[in-house]
């Protein structure tokens, strides 16, 4: 499990700096979300990665915390993705406004001369 | 003392509230917008102010009283605190200064250029005040999402083909720095099982040599986040762009979001990374003291060779950065306490200059001829031909007030001293602590070629900034003769700022006693520790 996480980890981010680098405005706002994705497996890994613990304790008394999954970075986790959905679709709004503004889609707002 | 027991949630609560309120009047109603922002704006001005005297004791004691504050009443190290301690509050106190003109400004006919600009206004204040006011990493990085969010809206108000473009970049940027500090808010808590900033330090001695390059990593990840908010170079590329395109009262606003990198970087980098860490006491420091220096260069460079004053406001607002992070650097090897003084003080005095400057840009460039027709060029391209109208209707309401010229040669005049550090006004003051801090750091340990370097460049960005600036004021305000139409709406918030600039010079004891006692507690870290870890909450008795 380990290593399927830490690969897919991996591919998602450097495909998303690959993309980021990218010229075009549609492959950076692709290449940010994948790096999200990316940074969103990696805060959910950093809880350890355990099977069928419930990430909520039982109130009261001594509880083993080996036998549940640590709730915070799954806290953590929703905060982040709530806050990268709502920047991404912010950034998909000015990404059509430079579109209709410009007429192309690159980066700079205009092609590179030849 | 018998402040109410929830004055320190205030700073987030008034903006909030205020910014919530607006959402719920129609976008034509901006009079009454802009009155319920500037009631939320003095408000946060005095609530600052009570906080400047809480959290500094009396003054002649002059203690460190460090208060929490308990969201959801948690017991501290566990629960989400936030944290009122001097440096914490004089950025506050900061904040609010700067707001409070910059909000004025917009009043006489920016905050009618796009949309809820007042309300992303008030939400952006909230942010900067959190993030502020927090005492954990991870409500750290949710107050920078909420001011980072509220700053791509005020960066497009206005729209047009140059802010559109320049927000596109600014948004990219802040998106991948956002996830820098996501990586390394979660590989702390991973290592280390602990969010909470005073915790954090606790913990940093007393690592394990697994942990240390792990938590050692996860910091450096955390500083590109806020170096790239400080703007240090080579992370700061965006930001003479960025702050160019903006309107002018959002520049103004928009110099405050580069301190609070900086503010993150002081406070983390000497709580956790200060002489009491142990192995890892300075870590980052060369970085910073060598990347400061860099920033300041390039911002000075960029200074020379701008051709307009917005641009070249946003290249001083790098040198200013890099100034403070080069300190910092130096502050985390040597301890340099009275260093560290004199920088708070020119942080303060010169982005209350800076902003001046990000405001004088647009009343001086509406004259004609010179430069300023470079600038109207400009204008034309930014899209704000609508403006031209605006200008008539405007002039109309606001009557200009005689002697513009006069006034604002005599406003840009005293920018330029501070951000050059010429006497008398406290830029002088701030260079002057920095310099003989560092010269009395070499003559009692010679050898120290990063404090020489800082000599020469400090003296040096002053030099390149008079020059550019000064040519800059010859051709636009003495090159012709015509008085530019003046509201008092735009003159006022100009004359705030550097009134407070002349007050800060005029009470400067008080003033530098403050900080003084900031920049002890600083370099040492148990006071901020102590502070966080034993002091009674503020908040209803648990017993």
């Amino acid at each position: 499990m380990e290593l399927i996480l830490s690969l897919g980890i991996g591919v998602l981010v450097a495909s998303g700096v690959w993309l980021t680098l990218r010229p075009r405005t549609f492959q950076v706002i692709v290449g940010l979300a994948l790096l999200s994705y990316g940074v969103n497996l990696f805060i959910f890994a950093m809880g350890r990665l355990v099977t069928g613990a419930a990430p909520i304790m039982p109130k009261g008394g001594f509880v083993n915390p080996e036998a549940y999954a640590d709730p915070v970075p799954q806290a953590l986790v929703l905060t982040a993705i709530v806050i990268s959905f709502a920047t991404t679709a912010l950034f998909l709004v000015v990404i059509m406004a430079s579109r209709g503004l410009t007429g192309t889609d690159h980066v700079d707002g205009k092609e590179r001369s030849p | 003392m018998t402040l109410p027991v929830h004055m320190l949630v205030m700073p987030i609560l008034v903006p909030l509230l205020a910014g919530a309120i607006m959402l719920m009047y129609d976008e034509r109603r901006r009079q009454l917008k802009l009155s319920i922002g500037l009631v939320s704006c003095l408000l946060q001005l005095g609530v600052a102010m009570a906080l400047i005297d809480r959290a500094g004791g009396s003054a002649v004691e002059g203690r460190n009283i460090v208060t929490l504050y308990l969201l959801g009443d948690w017991p501290s190290p566990y629960g989400i605190v936030l944290v009122l301690d001097r440096l914490s509050a004089v950025m506050l106190l900061l904040t609010a200064l700067v707001a409070l003109p910059a909000l004025l400004y917009a009043g006489a006919g920016w905050h009618r250029n796009g949309q809820h600009f007042s309300p992303l206004f008030q939400f952006l204040l909230m942010g900067v005040n959190g993030a502020f006011l927090t005492g954990d990493l991870f409500n750290l990085f949710v107050f920078f999402e909420v001011m980072l969010a509220a700053s791509y809206g005020l960066l497009l108000h206005g729209t047009g083909r140059v802010r559109v473009g320049a927000g596109l970049h600014y948004i990219a940027v802040n998106l991948l720095a956002a996830m820098l500090f996501l990586l390394g808010v979660s590989l702390i808590y991973g290592t280390t099982g602990t969010l909470n900033m005073a915790d954090l330090a606790t913990r940093i001695p007393r690592l394990t040599d697994a942990e240390r390059p792990m938590v050692h990593a996860a910091a450096a990840l955390l500083a590109g986040a806020f170096l790239i908010k400080a703007a240090m170079w080579p992370l700061c590329f965006w930001l003479p762009n960025a702050y160019g395109a903006a309107s002018p009262p959002v520049a103004a606003v928009f110099s405050l979001l580069t301190k609070v990198g900086v503010y993150v970087v002081i406070r983390l980098g000497l709580l956790l990374f200060g002489a009491q860490a142990g192995l890892s006491a300075g870590f980052g420091s060369n970085v910073l003291a060598a990347g400061g220096m860099a920033t300041m260069v390039f911002g000075a460079i960029g200074v020379l060779q701008a051709q307009d004053l917005g641009r070249m406001t946003g290249n001083l607002v790098l040198v200013s950065s890099g100034t403070l992070l080069t300190v910092v650097g130096l502050a985390l090897i040597y301890d340099d306490a009275p260093m560290l003084t004199a920088a708070l003080y020119y942080m303060i005095a010169s982005t209350l200059a800076l902003a001046a400057l990000f405001l004088l840009a647009e009343p001086i460039g509406r004259k004609e001829g010179g430069i300023a027709g470079l600038l109207a060029i400009t204008a034309e391209a930014f899209g704000l031909d609508a403006e031209d109208d605006l200008d008539e209707e405007r002039a109309e309401q606001n009557r200009p007030i005689p002697g513009a010229t006069a006034l604002l040669g005599l406003a840009f005049l005293s920018c330029v001293l501070v951000v050059a550090g010429l006497p008398p006004l406290a830029g002088f003051l701030g260079k002057f602590g920095m310099l003989s801090g560092a010269i009395e750091r070499v003559t009692v340990l010679p050898g120290l070629w990063g404090h020489w370097a800082f000599v020469v460049l400090l003296i040096v960005t002053g030099f390149c900034a008079l020059v550019a600036l000064s040519r800059w004021g010859i051709q636009s305000l003495w090159a012709n003769t015509d008085e530019p139409p003046l509201p008092v709406l735009e003159i006022l918030p100009i004359l705030m700022l550097i009134g407070t600039v002349a007050l800060l010079t005029i009470e400067a004891e008080p003033a530098l006693r403050y900080l003084d006692r900031t920049a002890d507690a600083l370099t040492r870290n148990q006071v901020y520790i102590g502070g966080v870890m034993t002091a009674p909450p503020v908040g209803p008795d648990p017993s």
